[in-house]
Parts: C-alpha cells; structure tokens; sequence
C-alpha cells in the first residue's frame, strides 16, 4: 500500500524565538528550521511499515516556499521514496492546509495518511482531523502505537488519563504523537543520495483551490513574565516561605 | 443566536472542565446550551442542568455513545450547528480530536487552546510552546474553539436549566472503539488538581519516582506529574506528562522536582500560581520561573521536607 506523509518546516523545537519590535509576528530570520518533530514520528513509521513489507511507497508532502525543500531533502534521506513541494509564498491556517492535501491525496490515492499530531509553532492540533473530515475517512489521533492487518488499522491513542484503541478501515488519517517512535538519525551518504533525487513542485495555484482566510493574527507579544524569585537556603526556610502564602500549606 | 458547549464526560461525571467551559462561554451574551453525547444520560444533564449559565442541556443517547468515535460526535455537533454561532469546548484530548473535525465539516477555522477571548471573534492563544501570545481574529461566521479551562472559573451550580434530548445519528462505518486503558489513582486528576508534584529525570528510576514523591503528593493531596524526560525513561506513565505535548496544569501550588525546566515543560506549568523547584544544578532553566528555588539533592531534601508536613 501507499503511504502519504505530510510535514512542515518550522523553528528547531530547541531554539526560543523572540516577537518583533513592532509585534507584527514572531522573528524567525535566520533561525534554524526542521521537520516539526511530530511528523519525523510520522515520516518514522511509515518507513517502519515499509520495512516490514506493509507500505510499499512513501510520499512526503509538505507545503510552503522553495525553501522547504530542504526538510523534504531530509525525508528522502530517512528513506522516504518521492516527495512534492505544493509551492506557496503565503502560510496557510490548517483548514487550507487540509484542503490542499485532500487535493494532494485525492491525485496520489494513498492507504494511509500520515501527519504529525501538532506542529510546535502554531501549536494548533488540528490538520489532520480536518482533513479526515474533508476526505470523509476516518481519523486516529495521537498514535503511539500502530498495527496494519487486512485493510484495518489498530491505533493505540494517548488520551487524558491513560490509552484508548481504535479499530480504523483504510485508507485512514493517523496523527503521531512522540511516542509511537523514536526517529532515525539521517546518515550523511543517505543525505547525499537524497540530494540527487528529484523534487516533484506542485504550484498551488495548479491546484484550482479555493482557500478562504479567515483567521487573521492582529498582533503577537511575549508572555508576561513571572517575577524572580528567591532561593531559599535550606527545606526549614522553604516551608516557612510556602506558609505565609495563606492556604497554600497544611 | 446561541452558544454551544460539547459536554466531556466519563460515563457517570461531567468533566470538572465543562463548568469552565461555561463561564468562558458568557462572553457571547447569549443563550449557552450544553451538549451531552452518552449511552447513559440522566445522570450528567441532571449535572449539565445544574451549571449557572447554562440554558438549555441537549441529550444525544445511544449505545454506541458509550465510546463514541469522533466520526461519530462530528455527525452529531455538525446538524445540530446550524443554530449557533459558537461552538466550544474545553480544551483536552477529547475536544481536539472532535472539534477540528466538526470545524472543517462546517468549512471554518478553529482556534485551538484559547487563554482569553476578547471579543465575540478575537482571541488571545499561545503559540510556539507558549513563548509568543497572537491575538487572532476571526471572521467565519461560526466560532469553533477550545478554550484552556484553567484560565476560567468554574461556574456555580444550583441552577436547572431545561433538559431537551436530540437525534443521536447513526454511528458512521470505519472506525470501532476496541478498548481504553486507564492509570487508575486516587489522587486528584492532574489537570484539576490544586497542587501538582513533578517529577523529571534526576529521579534515576520508576521505583524512586514513586517513593520519593508519592509520600510527599500524599501529605499535599496533590496530583503526581511528570516531564518528558522522566515519562521516557519509563519512570512515569505517559498521560502523568506536564508540557506542551501533554497535560497544561496552572495549580496553586507546583512543586518541580529534579526537572531542568525546558521550555516544552515549561509550557505546561508556567500559570502556576507558585512555583517551587528542587534541583541539584544551581543553573537549572526551572529556577528562572520557580517563585522559591532550593538547590539541594532531592533525594535528601524532598524527603526532609515530606518529613516536615
């Protein structure tokens, strides 16, 4: 079968950013970026599936500018087999982004889909629900673990409180969440096959979308911050600091 | 128009975080039902009824409710949206998995994990693991969001709003519920407790974590959590994870112990009221958010301080 995997380009999950000084979005000039860590869980196992004879071709996606080429670089070298830049100067919220893959899936009819669970820069959650729902299939979120047999999937998913399993009949969505694996370090000769490997570019505009955007981010601030606070020398004089926070301590 | 709340529940309790819900809901200025999806309903429109501020309980029973796929909750909330202008939830696992996918059915955006609604369609919500606040405006004619329960109060009870029951839909074909395993406890749910006692890697193993902190959580009735580091090492249950990819806690009182303070934890517990750290390494991130910050070995101090209680 074949897996579709879709991935974002965003700020190394290691690096704090800093708003501009005017508070019109967040600086990521020169910043480091690459492959949100949820969809390398995701690129990860559908490679794993591979491995055991259930995929037989991965495709990674990802959507933005020439630029983000470099990430779908990066899932060759994991051992992704083809990748497609759909090509936009613009950021797209996750429902154009959902609608653009539906557009994506629909042309390369994959058994399974693959996304990260969240991207850590929007922090939004959202893109493989809603593309479940576009493509009216059905949806696992949140997998830590994954089992394929006869055209059904076998989702282990992380909710509040401990797991829940899914019975899902392919093709499917299914979201990763960090735990279903620990992905691959990419090898350097990998890194160099994979230079050499062709880059399918879709502009979005070939695509005959129609993408509304309806959310439009007006300003954005750092928190505010918490006041310092002390040390305290010993336990005695933590407990006494605690105690005079009234109610806070037996 | 009308605001619509989709009820989280296990069965027997609504969720602590619907009353949340609720208050967060009285920024519409408009009549707020809530929505109830179960197999059994009595008992929790009887609890949805008694919410101040809640005006209508809409109840949805059927057997396949008892563990109702989101497929199942969208083709439910997607007809029944039509007659309102808002749909929310609190924010968790549950409300992340539905909403989106009632959001897109509709063809709007969503804001996910709001903190502050400042008007009718404009939103406060963190972004980059809680490092950069947007405000973000909205102009769908519906507004689908989750909101972060603790920055709401919960609302009063005592009221008895009317209890209307609606068409559950048919269960819709591929997807099947086959099993849920939860870490049973006795100690206060993680997101709602008032003091939370963390543990991170510097525990060394799953034995320590629990001797050391255990006795301490028990003397504070608090809830155990834990970071990411700690839930890898297999030291902790995954769903005890405090952070930006787990639970976002905002006790009175978070007690972080042997944890560096990364920012994907800090996320997750940075709207403590206090925060109070006990780490070995004097230059540990936690001690830049810890309102009281002890530099000492947990394993002397956090027993000396259970000792002290």
């Amino acid at each position: 079968m074949k897996a579709l995997v879709a991935i974002k380009r965003v700020v190394d999950y290691n690096i704090q950013v800093r708003v501009k000084a005017d508070g019109s979005d967040v600086d990521i000039e020169g910043v480091k970026m690459g492959v949100n860590p949820f969809d390398e869980n995701a690129i990860e196992e559908a490679i794993r599936l591979k491995e055991k004879g259930i995929v037989t071709e991965i495709v990674a996606v990802t959507i933005g500018a020439a630029t983000h080429q470099d990430i779908l670089r990066h899932a060759l070298a994991m051992g992704v087999d083809r990748v497609t830049l759909v090509e936009t100067a613009n950021s797209l919220a996750p429902l154009a982004v959902a609608k653009v893959l539906k557009a994506v899936v629909e042309r390369e009819q994959p058994a399974l889909i693959l996304l990260g669970k969240q991207a850590i820069d929007d922090d939004a959650g959202q893109t493989g629900q809603m593309l479940a729902a576009l493509l009216n299939l059905p949806q696992a979120t949140y997998a830590s673990q994954i089992t394929i047999a006869e055209n059904q999937a076998t989702v282990v998913r992380e909710i509040d409180g401990g797991t829940q399993t899914l019975s899902v009949s392919l093709p499917a969505v299914i979201t990763a969440d960090l735990r279903l694996n620990e992905p691959r370090y990419v090898k350097l000769p990998n890194l160099m096959m994979a230079r050499k490997k062709p880059i399918e570019t879709l502009p979005l505009d070939s695509l005959n979308l129609s993408l509304t955007h309806s959310v439009q981010q007006l300003k954005v601030a750092a928190p505010p911050e918490r006041p310092a606070g002390v040390m305290v020398k010993d336990v005695n004089e933590l407990l006494s600091k605690l105690r005079t926070h009234e109610g806070l301590l037996p | 128009m009308r605001t619509l709340i989709i009820a989280e529940h296990d069965g027997q309790h609504l969720n602590e975080q619907v009353a949340r819900a609720v208050t967060a809901a009285q920024h519409w200025q408009q009549p707020v039902d809530v929505l109830i999806a179960a197999a059994q309903a009595d008992g929790l429109a009887a609890q949805a009824a008694a919410l101040q501020g809640v005006s209508t309980v809409l109840v949805a029973t059927d057997a396949a409710l008892q563990h109702p796929t989101a497929e199942h909750l969208a083709a439910l909330v997607v007809p029944l949206a039509a007659n309102y202008s808002v749909v929310l939830a609190a924010h968790s696992a549950f409300s992340k998995n539905v909403l989106p996918r009632v959001a897109a059915l509709l063809d709007v955006n969503m804001l996910s994990d709001v903190i502050e609604i400042v008007n009718s369609n404009t939103y406060v919500r963190g972004i980059y693991a809680g490092n950069v606040l947007a405000t973000v405006q909205s102009s769908d004619a519906k507004q689908v969001l989750t909101v972060r329960a603790s920055k709401f109060s919960a609302a009063a009870t005592g009221a008895n709003a009317a209890i209307q029951s609606v068409t559950a839909p048919a269960a819709p074909e591929g997807s099947r519920w086959v099993a849920e395993a939860f870490n049973k406890s006795e100690r206060p749910p993680l997101a709602a407790a008032k003091v939370v006692v963390s543990g991170g890697r510097a525990l060394g193993s799953a034995d320590a974590f629990k001797d050391v902190l255990a006795p301490l959580a028990d003397k504070l009735h608090a809830a155990i959590g834990a970071s990411r580091a700690a839930v890898d090492s297999g030291y902790a249950p995954n769903d005890l994870q405090v952070g930006q990819t787990g639970v976002v806690v905002a006790p009175e009182l978070y007690i972080a112990v042997g944890i560096s303070g990364a920012i994907q934890h800090a996320y997750g517990m940075k709207d403590s009221k206090v925060v109070v750290a006990i780490n070995q390494d004097p230059e540990a991130q936690i001690f830049k958010i810890a309102d009281y910050g002890l530099v000492a070995d947990l394993f002397e101090a956090v027993p000396q301080l259970t000792a002290a209680l």
